[in-house]
Formats: structure tokens, C-alpha cells, sequence
């Protein structure tokens, strides 16, 4: 059952991302200031959401863990951070290259961008903290009190730098230059939007099947040492 | 009057059950010898009853309390592998911060008594990384006694003791025992430790294999338990 | 047995041992001035550059040296299996971690303020015309990188990684608290006056430092017993 989910949300994601592709670069025009590149932020706000979601998402599982005690809990945060992870690393990736493309750098330290660098170097730890843990309930233990503090890190970090910048302005990566968009160009990151965060999902439930396997092997392995 | 219950405990390590559904009394006053082969989680449920770790299912009620509440910790006395005590501390250094954890009125002088007891008043302030492993252990055994424990859990006490030691340990459980406390102690040491036990407990596989009195066919020969139950 | 009663024993202990044994400390201040070394050979001392990012430097020195400190916080429990006898004992976890938080803030606190005069002598600088306030910013800013350190010391305590763990960790955590610093101690040490901008900062540092410690003292009886 499980798995024609996951088959059924990947075709439709699939198709929904393609029909976009097929917005995207057939249906709307070029940006007048921006030209071509524009179209990058299609993937780069929904990235955005996504991952930034993820630690919330993520912090809620980890105490649902410590409050249940149930290891599924502890899938589910470790599946969600990882995949919020893959999509910073895309945020920062299409940040970059549109800074590279519009501004002629590859970074600068604006405050969104610096902002999700740390995200991202929280998740690495989180990460990090993972693959450093045997004992899955131990593991599951550490990683939840760690997923609430930076949860509550990332609330602090996003205030602290943005005043910073406040003070300190810098470049600044608006995509939205000007007011808003013209009609037709917006609907296509609601779409992106809705196909991103089902890839997501899909992405999270493979995870979570893998998460579930993996427990298995460790517990036949124990058996097997133990006695 | 019982003093530990221990009712359905579970422990996992992931999904793998290290304690399987345990279950059994200890009485004041009794001491239970907690026998078992290596990784059978004779350890995992001492470690339990010390309130260092918590129980996945299942409850533990010591001397009417849950293992982790701060009067039930305050009574109970723990000798584990390490012997619990702070190298660049002097011996009366060390003893004087337990019983100030432990909240005894007049710890420098609760101290100074059990320094005097296990033989270490002359090195009170010597320091511990300068210690003979004999002298550890004896100052182990105060930490873990200054605080007149009720309850007195033991792992492997008799490991890598030499026979004197042996002996003051042995002395010092006696007068425990005498004194109406409980003690509940893991060993590979069958002999030394049948001697004093009154009570078996028998863990195999992370399930409680036997539970019952120390009879005379068990001090005499010690390996008739693992024989009979040792095998799931 | 009061909660500072417990938390004082442990902080008595812990520097009583740092007093014999000197050897955290003695790392910890070595590591601090080698980096002010080291970076006065990137940064040409005396020159205007320095002056703007002296906050910088400064608490980049503090947040390196003080991971010695920290790292070895918990560490120090696991020779003889203290920790145990220490979480077998009646003080809670809480007790415990608080304890040790005090003695990290000390011994950070003197790393601190010797690395300092040593920081003016090296780059040039002048004594800061108003170091008490210098003084209270290093003072909010010291606790806020103690309790995250602490508390991750409590949790990479049994990790094989641990000297990795720990700084890989606790660094993104403290951004915020750093930032506020940093961005005081320049304005302080240029001998500027303290714009009402500036005191958003002061608000974020006690800000930082209380939700944290707070979190802390909540969750670190979960890191140690589970």
C-alpha cells in the first residue's frame, strides 16, 4: 500500500514538474530585467519553503519521539532532515548562481543567503551527529534534543541576521525586483511549489521505508552477535 | 518488605531486546547474587536499578520510589566496573563531595570516619592518582558506603580483588547484611558471591531464566544453575 | 541539597581538579595566544583594518580556546566512571550540568581576561575608554557559548568523534550569540559611542543566553539518562 503512494505521488510530481518545465521555459517571457536566469527562482523559493519547513517539521517529530518513545518518530525527523538538507544545498546552489549570473559573484553575505548557510551547517551537524551514534535508541535520544535546539537556534539566527544586515546592508538578493510579477509569471511557483513539496514527501517515505529496513538488519545483527 | 520490584522491564537497543519482560522481588535485608553470562544484560539492569539509564516498558519501584526520584538515589549505594572516584581529588576530597551530594549534615566528618574505616585515614590527603589499585578500591567501597545506602548494588565487586580484599569486602557485605540492608550484586565470581547471597537470579538471553533461594546444592556446586537454566 | 547547593559542589570539584591539574587551562590560553599570533601575521596590526574587525578576532579567539575548555567539561567524568557515580547520586541532572556550567564560566572568564591585554599589547590598540560595559558584553557572551558547549559536551560525551563532534556542533549553534559580540566589542574597543541599534544586541545576548539556558536545563537530564 505503502509503496503505490510513493509511486503514485512521484508520477504525479513528475508530471506536474514537467508540465512546469514546459511553462516555464515555453509560456513565459523573459523577465525584462533579468533576462532568462529569472526562471531559476521557480525551484529556488520553493526550495527555500521546503527546507526551512523542514526544521519545524523535524522539531515536532523529535519531541513527539521523546514523548512516545517510538523509533518511527525519530524515522520520520531523520527523514525529513535529511531531505530538507538536499533541498538547502538546492537553495543555496540556484541562490548562488543566480548572484553569479545578476551580481557577477558566486556569494555574498546577504542576509537570506548567510541565514540559510547556517541552516545548512546545522543540518550537517545534525547529520554528522547521526552517522556518529550505533545505538539506534541512543541515536534517536541525542538527535532529538539536538533537532529542538536548532530548531530553536534557526528562529534566533534568522532575527540576529537580518538585523545585522539591517545595519550592515549589503547586497541584497531580491529576486523579486521591482513590485510584484505579472500574473501569468507567478502561477508557475505555486505549481513548482506543490510539485517540490510532493517530490519532498515522496523523498521522505523512501527514506522512512529505508529508515525501517535498516533497524531491521541492525536488530537480526545484534541477534546474531549477542548469544 | 519488599524492597526492589521489578515489573515487566523491557530494554531495546534499537529494536533488539537487550532485557525481555523481567520480572521479580528482592526482600529487605536479602542479598541477591544476579547471575549470568556476559551480555545477558546483567549489567543493562543493574545499570537500571542505579538509575543511570530508564526502562522502555515496565516499572521500578525501589524502597517504595521510582528508581530515578532524588530520596530513592540518596539511599541506595553503587560499586560499578570504575570505582567512582576523581584522580586529582585527595581521598578526603572525594569522600567529602559524596556526602555532600548526598546530603549528609556533617560531611567532613562522615569523611574523615570512613577514611578511618577502610584503612586510608594516614593518606586522607593524598591524592588518588598517587593510590595503590588495593587503596582505590577500599576508598571506592567508602564512597559507595558513606551514606548509610538501604540499598547496595553491586557490579562484579570481586573482579581483580586480590584475596585480602576479597576477604575486607566480603567482611564489610556481612555487616551489611547484619545490619538489614539489601544487596543486589552481578558476579562471575560464583563462588565468593553464593557464599553471601541468600537469593538467585539467573538472567539468559536477556529473559529471567531462574529466580528462587540460594540452596545448598548451589554453594556446593557452583555451576549447577548455569547447567540447569543456563540454556534458553 | 538545595539546587545550588548541588550546582556548587560540582563547580567546586571541577575547579578544584582545573587548580591541581592545570592542564585545560594551560591549553586553552597557549591555543589563545597563538591564534593572536597567527592572526596578526593575516592582519597587519595597528592598522584601521584591525580596528574593524577587532571584535571579530577577539571572540574568535574566545570561541576557539573555550572549545578546549568545554570539550574536556564532561570528558574529565568518564575516567573512572564518575559520570555514573555522579548521575547515580541525588543531584539531578540539571544540578549537574549547571554546576558544570559555573566552572566552564570561570575558567573561560580567566582564559578571557588574560587573552584581552595581551589583544591590546599585539594589535596596537587602546584600552577601551568604557570596559566595564566591554566587560559585561564578554560576560553575556561567555555564558551563552558555555551553556550550548556545556550542553553538548554532556551530549558527545561517549562519542568516538568527540573532538570533532563538539565544534562542528556547537559553532552554528552560537552564530547569533557571537554576532551580538562581535558587533558590540568593535564598536567598544573603536571608543564609539553606542548607537540605540547597538542595544538590540545587548537584548539579544540576554535574550540568547536565557531561552538557552533554560532550554538547556530542561532537555540535559534527557542527554544523560535518556
Amino acid at each position: 500500500m505503502r509503496l503505490k503512494i510513493i509511486l503514485a505521488l512521484s508520477v504525479l510530481s513528475g508530471l506536474i514538474l514537467s508540465w512546469n518545465l514546459h511553462t516555464m521555459f515555453l509560456k513565459v517571457p523573459d523577465e525584462l530585467n533579468q533576462g532568462a536566469i529569472f526562471r531559476i527562482i521557480y525551484f529556488h523559493v520553493p526550495s527555500a519553503i521546503t527546507s526551512f519547513a523542514g526544521f519545524f517539521l523535524a522539531m515536532f517529530c523529535s519531541v513527539g519521539y521523546l514523548i512516545k518513545k517510538d523509533l518511527r518518530f525519530d524515522s520520520v525527523a531523520a527523514s525529513i532532515t535529511e531531505v530538507s538538507f538536499a533541498f538547502t544545498t538546492i537553495t543555496l546552489i540556484t541562490g548562488s548562481i543566480w548572484g553569479r549570473i545578476i551580481w557577477g559573484i558566486w556569494w555574498t553575505w546577504d542576509y537570506r543567503l548567510t541565514s540559510f548557510f547556517i541552516c545548512w551547517l546545522l543540518y550537517v551537524g545534525y547529520l554528522m551527529l547521526r552517522r556518529a551514534i550505533d545505538d539506534p535508541t541512543t541515536r534517536a535520544r541525542l538527535c532529538a534534543v539536538l533537532s529542538i535546539f536548532a530548531c530553536v537556534d534557526v528562529v534566533i539566527v534568522w532575527k540576529s541576521i537580518e538585523w545585522f544586515r539591517t545595519q550592515h546592508p549589503g547586497p541584497v538578493l531580491s529576486i523579486r525586483s521591482g513590485g510584484g510579477m505579472a500574473p501569468g509569471m507567478e502561477a508557475p511557483i505555486w505549481w513548482n511549489f506543490l510539485a517540490l513539496m510532493m517530490l519532498a514527501t515522496v523523498l521522505v517515505l523512501i527514506r522512512m521505508r529505508q529508515e525501517a529496513m535498516q533497524r531491521e538488519i541492525d536488530t537480526m545483527r545484534r541477534y546474531a552477535h549477542a548469544f | 518488605m519488599t524492597a526492589v520490584a521489578i515489573e515487566g522491564v523491557w530494554k531495546f537497543y534499537g529494536d533488539f531486546p537487550a532485557l525481555k519482560d523481567i520480572s521479580f522481588n528482592v526482600d529487605g535485608g536479602a542479598c541477591l547474587a544476579l547471575l549470568g553470562r556476559n551480555g545477558a544484560g546483567k549489567t543493562t539492569l543493574l545499570r537500571m536499578l542505579a538509575g543511570l539509564s530508564k526502562a522502555a516498558k515496565g516499572s521500578i519501584t525501589i524502597l517504595g520510589g521510582d528508581a530515578r526520584a532524588e530520596k530513592t538515589r540518596a539511599r541506595i549505594g553503587v560499586l560499578g566496573h570504575g570505582i567512582g572516584v576523581y584522580e586529582e581529588l585527595s581521598a578526603f576530597e572525594n569522600l567529602r563531595l559524596f556526602a555532600r551530594l548526598y546530603g549528609i549534615e556533617n560531611p567532613r566528618q562522615i569523611a574523615m570516619e570512613w577514611l578511618e574505616r577502610t584503612g586510608l585515614d594516614r593518606v586522607s590527603d593524598g591524592l588518588v592518582r598517587e593510590f595503590s589499585r588495593g587503596m582505590r578500591q577500599r576508598l571506592a567501597v567508602a564512597r559507595a558506603f558513606l551514606h548509610n545506602p538501604s540499598l547496595l548494588l553491586l557490579d562484579e565487586p570481586f573482579t581483580a580483588l586480590d584475596d585480602r580484599a576479597i576477604a575486607v569486602l566480603q567482611g564489610l557485605l556481612k555487616g551489611a547484611l547484619a545490619e538489614g540492608r539489601t544487596i543486589i550484586m552481578s558476579t562471575h565470581q560464583l563462588r565468593e558471591a553464593l557464599e553471601l547471597a541468600t537469593d538467585v537470579a539467573l538472567i539468559n538471553r536477556g529473559k529471567l531464566a531462574y529466580r528462587g533461594e540460594r540452596t545448598r546444592e548451589m554453594l556446593e556446586d557452583p555451576g549447577w544453575l548455569y547447567r540447569h537454566y543456563g540454556e534458553a | 541539597m538545595s539546587f545550588l547547593q548541588q550546582a556548587l559542589a560540582i563547580a567546586g570539584k571541577d575547579l578544584r581538579s582545573e587548580i591541581r591539574s592545570k592542564e585545560t587551562v594551560n591549553a586553552s590560553l597557549s591555543f589563545a595566544l597563538v591564534i593572536l599570533m597567527l592572526f596578526s601575521f593575516a592582519f597587519d596590526p595597528g592598522s584601521d583594518q584591525v580596528r574593524e574587525i577587532s571584535g571579530g578576532l577577539l571572540w574568535l579567539v574566545y570561541a576557539f580556546a573555550g572549545t578546549l575548555i568545554l570539550n574536556r567539561s564532561f570528558a574529565r567524568e568518564l575516567v573512572n566512571d564518575c559520570l555514573d557515580a555522579l548521575i547515580s547520586s541525588p543531584a539531578s541532572g540539571a544540578q549537574l550540568f549547571f554546576g558544570k556550567c559555573l566552572a566552564n564560566y570561570l575558567l573561560l572568564m580567566v582564559v578571557e581576561c588574560v587573552s584581552f591585554p595581551v589583544f591590546i599589547i599585539f594589535y596596537n590598540a587602546r584600552w577601551p575608554a568604557r570596559w566595564g560595559l566591554l566587560f559585561l558584553v564578554m560576560l553575556l557572551g561567555t555564558w551563552g557559548i558555555t551553556v550550548i558547549g556545556t550542553l553538548f559536551s554532556a551530549m558527545t560525551v561517549n562519542l568516538r568523534l568527540r573532538e570533532l563532534m563538539l565544534p562542528t556542533l556547537v559553532y552554528p549553534m552560537l552564530i547569533p550569540a557571537l554576532l551580538g559580540a562581535i558587533r558590540l566589542s568593535t564598536v567598544l574597543i573603536a571608543g564609539e559611542a553606542l548607537e540605540t541599534d547597538d542595544q538590540i544586541w545587548f537584548k539579544l545576548l540576554a535574550g540568547f543566553d536565557v531561552i538557552f539556558t533554560v532550554l538547556s536545563l530542561a532537555l540535559v537530564e534527557i542527554v544523560l539518562v535518556g
